[in-house]
């Protein structure tokens, strides 16, 4: 059997609910699995379980072929004998030591001329020059993650565990730097568990989601079969995101950008760079529908296309059109029944450029802007 | 003024507040960081000689060093004398009467240590040891002075543990506290006003920098 982490325990939180956890991540060729899911889900005790900060009551751990947790035979093995890189939260740099003295940290066993070495190749793959000797109070949100990030993977370590690494910067850095970060991680090449909350960076990031719920993880797939295809409707509820397919930037116009999806063009904000891969976002409720033949209009998408599926939920309706792509619109029953749709409709889709997102995937085009 | 006295009187203090240093951190650092539920019963035993009348604590390590006591015997069987009445003697009970002086502004201290810190450092491959030396102790220096400190200046002024467990020999157990009483009880007040004075400008001096250091970890008054 191919090399595998693989999670299969049981956590009780007295008054919450009983974490039920089960994972298995190849881990060669290396892979960026995502655990996504709202506060609470469960996520953050996941990633403290592979660390080895926190102890399921039940269950194994298996990294490779070395057991990390086995509780049946009572095998726990330690933070320190994992060799694994953390980063949490909000960092937790050692606030006495320098720049240098964080990244070195953990570099005690190694003769100081190899010390100096990789830390001198850590301080030059993340940018830190000048701020070898600055203490973390003294530095940017930006430079505290690039910081904590040297500390993580100084010692080479064999699994990479990242906690929200980017929600403790403000919004502009933190879109700036999740392309930087994923670069990042291609280049590292080191199998790596992420938590997040937020699907952009979900989409950014993750080679593999796991969109957890209550300590459990749902669904395990590919970032566009989960956001597009969710397993069951709590999935659906918790990624929000409908429709996400595939495509490039053929050309952007003053940050309108015209993106290609399997030959349909679609006209939305957010991506600066031509012929850069991106996925496409859009929320069904911010998709209109209605009957062929107006042509002109203010929104910059009009795609016409064929129902392929009509889904009652309720009041609302979820209609699937086939516009080149799946997409996805939610309308109410009654605009359903005025537009006469069934499966093989005709049927005419209005989305606004403000409405479509563009999440940047091409890790060359990212590793690119973050060498710059 | 008896500077054999004031000899014995800093030998004391000095080696009460270094042995703390050593003796308090392992206890501090468990009642900090120890999970068991039934601690505070530790915790409490800690504290007790910050309630206890001084003469009811030197009675009992009195009768627990005695020769009557197997620690007593086998003290006495293997140095040749009775623990009782010596500086070693002496030196135990100011040890025990001072703990708590010491471990609790440890404890306070190891306390705010933020414990993500200590979490990220055991991830990044280093042991609970070294975490302690390399982290934990450096994040609570101004705890680990204050400890050390009080410890030092509240052995300076002992009194009624050394009457029971020390006595009164000159040069042996004979400390400031006791000459200022004999002093008094001969009405000898101007040798007991030069030696009173200056047990209060050394104490006063050792709190003035304890409160000007960090005032924050002084355990022993209530925090703000």
């Amino acid at each position: 059997m191919a090399a595998a982490l693989t999670v299969d325990c049981r956590k009780t939180f007295p008054g919450r609910f009983t974490a039920a956890t089960q994972l298995t991540l190849p881990l060669d060729p290396p892979r960026v699995l995502i655990l996504f899911g709202p506060s609470g889900s469960g996520k953050t005790t996941l990633l403290r379980c592979l660390a080895g900060l926190e102890w399921p009551e039940e269950g194994r751990i298996q990294f490779g072929s070395t057991t990390w947790l086995d509780a049946a035979s009572n095998i726990r093995l330690s933070p320190q004998a994992r060799r694994i890189g953390y980063m949490p939260q909000d960092y937790a740099l050692f606030p006495t030591h320098t720049v240098c003295g964080n990244i070195e940290y953990g570099l005690s066993d190694l003769p100081m001329a190899a010390r100096r070495e990789r830390v001198r190749e850590l301080i030059a793959l993340l940018q830190l020059q000048r701020l070898e000797q600055a203490k973390p109070a003294q530095l940017s949100g930006g430079q505290q993650q690039r910081v904590a990030l040297a500390r993580a993977i100084a010692r080479r370590p064999q699994l990479l565990l990242l906690d929200e690494p980017l929600s403790a910067l403000d919004a502009p850095t933190r879109s700036r730097l999740s392309g930087e970060l994923r670069a990042l991680l291609t280049q590292l090449h080191i199998p790596s568990v992420v938590v997040t909350h937020d699907w952009a960076e979900a989409l950014t990031l993750g080679d593999v989601i796991a969109v957890m719920q209550g300590g459990t993880i749902l669904q395990t797939g590919s970032p566009q079969e989960v956001f597009s295809r969710p397993a069951n409707a709590e999935v659906a509820q918790i990624v929000g995101i409908e429709t996400v397919v595939q495509g490039h930037v053929v050309a952007n116009d003053n940050g309108l950008a015209t993106v290609s999806v399997n030959g349909t063009m679609l006209k939305g904000l957010g991506a600066d760079v031509s012929g850069a891969a991106v996925y496409v976002c859009i929320r069904a409720e911010d998709v209109l529908l209605e009957q062929t033949g107006n042509s002109v209009i203010s929104a910059r998408n009009l795609l016409s296309g064929l129902v392929t599926e009509v889904l009652p939920q309720g009041v609302l309706v979820t209609v699937t059109v086939d516009c080149g792509f799946p997409l996805r619109a939610v309308i109410t029953r009654g605009a359903r029944e005025e537009l006469g749709l069934v499966t093989g409709s005709l049927v005419a889709a209005v989305i606004k450029a403000g409405a479509m997102h563009l999440v940047p995937r091409s890790t060359q085009q990212l590793a690119d802007q973050s060498l710059k | 003024m008896n500077w054999i006295a004031i000899a014995v009187t800093f030998k004391l203090a000095l080696l009460t507040a270094a042995v703390l240093l050593v003796v308090g951190l392992p206890i501090a650092y468990w009642l900090t960081f120890s999970k068991w539920r039934w601690k505070f019963i530790v915790e409490s035993v800690v504290a007790l000689p910050l309630v206890l009348p001084p003469t009811v604590l030197g009675f009992y390590i009195l009768v627990a060093i005695g020769p009557h006591s197997p620690v007593g015997r086998f003290y006495s069987d293997v140095v040749g004398h009775p623990l009782p009445f010596t500086f070693e003697g002496l030196l135990l009970a100011s040890i025990l009467y001072s703990l708590p002086f010491a471990v609790q502004p440890f404890a306070a201290a190891f306390a705010q240590v933020d414990h993500r810190l200590i979490e990220a450092s055991w991830t990044l491959g280093v042991s609970k040891f070294k975490t302690f030396f390399r982290l934990i102790a450096p994040l609570s220096m101004a705890g680990l002075i204050t400890g050390a400190v009080l410890s030092f200046a509240h052995t300076l002024g002992e009194f009624g543990v050394v009457l029971m467990v020390g006595g009164n020999i000159e040069g042996e157990t004979r400390t400031v506290s006791i000459d200022i009483y004999d002093e008094v009880q001969a009405l000898n007040y101007a040798g007991a006003a030069k030696t009173a004075l200056l047990l209060l400008a050394v104490s006063y001096g050792v709190l003035l920098l304890v409160y000007a250091m960090n005032r924050k970890v002084w355990a022993v008054w209530p925090q703000r």
